[in-house]
């Protein structure tokens, strides 16, 4: 990769220019914040003032207490401690599983190893409709539908279809920028591949395990379609189901369905916020963009 | 021996959790096998693909729907992506604080995102008609017309542009300055710098966005189940909401088998065709360091 007297970076441009672009972008972003904040906005109103025109961006009035309210309408910490309890060993089982994955695929040798880092790239390509329908008849099977399993255990097994595949190349990447001299050295000193993996290259590899993590944890939080198949009794929903029902059964409610929505949101940015700020300090660590 | 041992958790899972479930289902796909009259199971050949391509008329109208979305969705991200990103890339301070708001649509998926544009587009006032009102723009009915529900999902999907961008922007921050500055020694221009160094070296991200956009728009299922469930009049029956029901609404486990095994020959010929023509639009930069 070295190119010598390559100087990479923005792009030069005048103070006009540049001007000009940082307005446009504050501009869109703007854009982007505006459905956020009139959800925000939405959530402190009184119901008979959702709709009024022209908008009331910070209501008169505010109604705190429709969070109250909301977590009373629908049992919606039994929810939202449901979705912890399908999150947290989902995130755990997904990092453990595709980093050990991604630290063979880095590291060991063994025959057929190429192969399979192909299969891996290739499941990137896979659409999840295609097992949708066995994995349930497999589920059925088993006896595990109603219960959390069926949401758990692929991600525990690195067999999240995009995800686990995108996380497993996403770490082995990482990996191999970790100088070898380093396993050796732990080698000598009597250590094991899992002592090398636990003690010397997860250590430097904190942003990508972060990162595998946070993915992991948002994408489990906001999933819908499993939870949707697998769940049957209405005190094991996990937040997505809990808030669909809101809709369906309080639809005219919106003040108290965007406070919930707004409490349910809380967990996935909060995470996001950490991995990012995890993320960059590693990336002044590594001196890698 | 011990590669393999790091290894077993995803093998478990690839041959357990998807290889084998994909053969089940390739099987399944040519039997009638229905979960609720699941006895009397038989071997039917390619009746289910048949039907579903020849009888059917909603698996084409779901496609057709699908892929009018699709289309419309990913140029535009395409192309306001590859704005966005030309904008951030212009090297003005505060960038990290831009970053994260627009990467946070992404993080803000799912059900409660989904509840929030249905109230943006509520006819009788939503954010969306208010703001057209401001404007003095008569308002529409949004996801509750045959006309306006695509274009309030194409719109939806927009908001999460701000991902295609970095990908763009990962590239852009890449090209070398000195090819700028000695196009500009040469007399060339904003706009034919732009023809001639970015958008030839950003073609790479457009591929990779191009991809990912696509494989991602024709499996969209939980926007559209919980915002219009499909209506109105079927006018957002997406393809996998149509799977969907068919498999667990209609237990039509066997037709939804073929239907999923469609979707998959659908998307690997779109990728491949993607892949192959691009060395005609595609600028690899190996191709240049080996002058």
């Amino acid at each position: 990769m070295s190119r010598p007297q390559v100087v990479l970076g923005p792009r030069p441009t005048g103070r006009r220019a540049r001007k000009a672009s940082a307005l446009l972008a504050l501009a869109g972003a703007a854009i982007v914040l505006v459905p956020l904040m009139w959800m925000l906005s939405t959530s402190f109103k009184a119901e008979s003032d959702v709709f009024r025109t022209p908008i009331e961006w910070i209501p008169s009035e505010p109604r705190p207490e429709n969070y109250a309210e909301a977590t009373q309408l629908i049992p919606f910490w039994r929810y939202f401690l449901n979705s912890l309890i399908v999150v947290v060993p989902v995130t755990i089982g997904a990092v453990v599983s595709t980093t050990a994955a991604a630290y063979a695929f880095a590291r060991l040798r063994a025959p057929g190893l190429k192969w399979l880092f192909v299969v891996v790239l290739a499941t990137i390509m896979l659409p999840g409709e295609i097992t949708l329908v066995p994995s349930f008849l497999l589920f059925n099977q088993l006896g595990w539908i109603g219960t959390y399993f069926p949401l758990i255990v692929p991600a525990q097994l690195a067999a999240g279809g995009f995800d686990a595949a995108v996380s497993i190349f996403l770490l082995r990447q990482f990996f191999l920028t970790i100088p070898r001299e380093h396993d050796d050295a732990a080698r000598v000193d009597g250590h094991g591949f899992l002592s090398i993996l636990v003690h010397v290259v997860i250590p430097q590899s904190w942003p990508a395990v972060g990162l595998v993590a946070a993915f992991a944890f948002v994408h489990s939080w906001n999933d819908f379609l499993q939870p949707l198949l697998y769940l049957t009794d209405q005190s094991r929903y996990t937040l997505p189901l809990g808030l669909n029902f809101f809709k369906d059964i309080y639809n005219t409610q919106w003040a108290h369905l965007m406070a919930a929505s707004v409490l349910a949101l809380i967990p996935p940015v909060l995470v996001f916020f950490f991995a990012q700020r995890a993320f960059s300090r590693g990336v002044v660590f590594t001196g890698r963009r | 021996m011990s590669a393999y041992a790091f290894l077993s958790p995803w093998a478990i899972g690839f041959v357990g959790l998807t290889l084998g479930p994909m053969l089940a289902s390739l099987a399944l796909s040519f039997t009638d096998y229905n979960l609720v009259q699941g006895a009397d199971t038989t071997w039917v050949g390619v009746d289910n693909y048949r039907s579903a391509l020849t009888e059917d008329p909603l698996v084409w109208h779901s496609l057709r729907v699908t892929t009018y979305y699709a289309v419309l969705s990913v140029l535009l991200e395409l192309v306001v992506g590859l704005l966005l990103a030309l904008l951030l890339n212009a090297g003005f301070r505060g960038i990290g604080a831009l970053r994260t708001v627009y990467y946070l649509p992404a993080v803000v998926s799912g059900v409660a995102a989904s509840l929030l544009w249905l109230l943006i587009f509520q006819p009788r006032d939503g954010l969306a008609n208010a703001a057209l009102g401001f404007f003095g723009i008569d308002g529409v009915e949004w996801v509750y017309s045959t006309e306006w529900v695509i274009p309030a999902f194409v719109l939806m999907s927009l908001w999460g542009v701000g991902r295609a961008a970095f990908i763009y922007l990962a590239i852009l921050q890449g090209i070398p300055t000195n090819l700028y500055e000695a196009a500009a020694v040469d007399g060339a221009g904003p706009l034919s710098r732009f023809t001639a160094i970015t958008l030839p070296l950003v073609t790479p991200g457009i591929l990779i966005n191009l991809i990912l956009a696509t494989i991602g728009r024709f499996q969209i299922f939980t926007e559209a189940f919980v915002v219009s469930q499909g209506g109105p009049a079927n006018a957002s029956l997406f393809y996998v909401l149509y799977l969907y029901r068919n498999a667990f609404r209609y237990f039509r486990m066997g037709y939804a088998s073929a239907l999923g095994w469609i979707l998959f020959a659908i998307l690997l010929a779109l990728t491949l065709l993607v892949f192959r023509s691009s060395p005609l639009w595609v600028h690899y930069e190996g191709a240049r360091e080996r002058e």
